[in-house]
């Protein structure tokens, strides 16, 4: 058992690596099998990793030393670089594809979600200028929240509530597009490029199309796949200095 | 060199970090304004130049694709560690702020819808 112990606290990361890929194999599987897939296996992932962290203190497991990797996996460092390259996948030149209403779609919906966010995060007790940025950020997606609340300083609680907040988003989004596509004209491809950029988050998109009318998922992808990039953008910069101006 | 594609990613990413911090200094906040966004941004653009230069191979869009597609098993990781004890208390904000912004964006897309529709892609033909 010490040997195990010492491998493993002298080789931190590459046990998180183990520890992720299991969770996120399990949760793929119980996507596919348990909800048929009604539910996205990145939004299990997520619930399984919040649930996690409540085996330790302010450090979620990683308070635990067996599992000290996981704070060096999941930290700001990589995680900022992980999501800058995922900008790859947004290709800018498709962005004149989805038009004007695709780029009305994508601020209208960072900006609601945000404003939403702040206004909700008000009526519930949060004062504090860094909290409102980082729920507000959070309702636009579990990337940007935490993005957001580390570089303008937020506390880990407001991060991890921002996070649930995106994925109570992404399994809303998820079941909640079917229910409501006939009522809301989500029947072609334009309509599909709108509810990307105004929904945002990509699984959630993806799932809830999919669920829909398999044919629109390419379209709603295309704008959703900026939603992120524009939320990291706007939330700490241009919203957090307008919030700080109004000083609420 | 898949290292090629990697350092491409770093000097981005520091590039934002660097105009993030340096836009914060300007306005006078200590914190990152942007940072992750203008390095996205620098990443889309630098990497749109690069293929039309023919510079950018496949084997070096390998080492940025490899962390793109590391970013989900990230933030699961990131989640394990966060201080969800003291956040149970927001759980209930987090319900109800996820839900009815979801909401509410969903029922601005017949208005959004409108814009545009005559000159955008029309359904695939079957």
């Amino acid at each position: 058992m010490e040997i195990i112990n010492t491998i493993i606290g002298k080789n931190g990361l590459v046990f998180a690596f183990l520890c992720v890929g299991i969770i996120m194999l399990f949760s793929s599987w119980v996507s596919k099998y348990i909800t048929n897939k009604k539910i996205p296996g990145v939004a299990i992932a997520i619930i399984i990793g919040l649930s996690l962290a409540f085996l330790g203190d302010e450090k979620g497991i990683s308070n635990i030393p067996l599992f000290a990797g996981m704070a060096l996996l999941g930290g700001p460092m990589l995680r900022d670089f992980a999501v800058v390259a995922t900008a790859m996948s947004a290709d800018l030149s498709k962005i004149r594809q989805a038009g004007l209403a695709g780029l009305v779609s994508l601020l209208i919906g960072v900006f609601i979600s945000f404003t939403m966010g702040v206004v909700i995060g008000l009526s519930m007790g949060y004062t504090n200028i860094e909290s409102l940025t980082t729920i507000g950020a959070g309702a636009c997606t579990y990337i940007v929240g935490p993005v957001t609340g580390t570089a303008i300083g937020a506390s880990s609680d407001v991060i991890a509530i921002s996070v649930a907040t995106g994925v109570v988003k992404t399994i809303f989004a998820t079941i909640g597009t079917p229910l409501i596509a006939k009522k809301i004209k989500l029947d072609n491809p334009h309509a599909a490029i709108v509810f990307g950029g105004l929904i945002g988050t990509t699984s959630g998109v993806v799932a809830g199309l999919a669920a829909t009318d398999e044919e629109l998922v390419p379209y709603g992808a295309l704008t959703s796949t900026f939603y992120t990039g524009i939320g990291c953008l706007l939330c700490p910069s241009l919203f957090y200095v307008i919030l700080r101006f109004l000083n609420i | 060199m898949k290292i090629y594609g990697v350092a491409l990613l770093a000097a981005c990413f520091l590039m934002g970090k660097l105009l993030g911090r340096l836009l914060g200094h300007l306005i006078n906040i200590d914190s990152d304004i942007g940072g992750v966004g203008f390095a996205m941004f620098l990443l889309m653009t630098s990497s749109i130049y690069l293929r039309k230069k023919k510079w950018l191979v496949l084997e070096t869009e390998k080492g940025i694709w490899f962390w793109s597609s590391m970013y989900i098993p990230i933030i699961v990781a990131m989640t394990s560690t966060l201080n969800v004890k003291a956040a149970l208390s927001g759980g209930f904000l987090a319900i109800i702020l996820g839900i009815s912004a979801t909401a509410v964006c969903m029922l601005m897309v017949p208005l959004i819808s409108k814009i545009g529709r005559e000159k955008s892609i029309d359904s695939p033909k079957k």
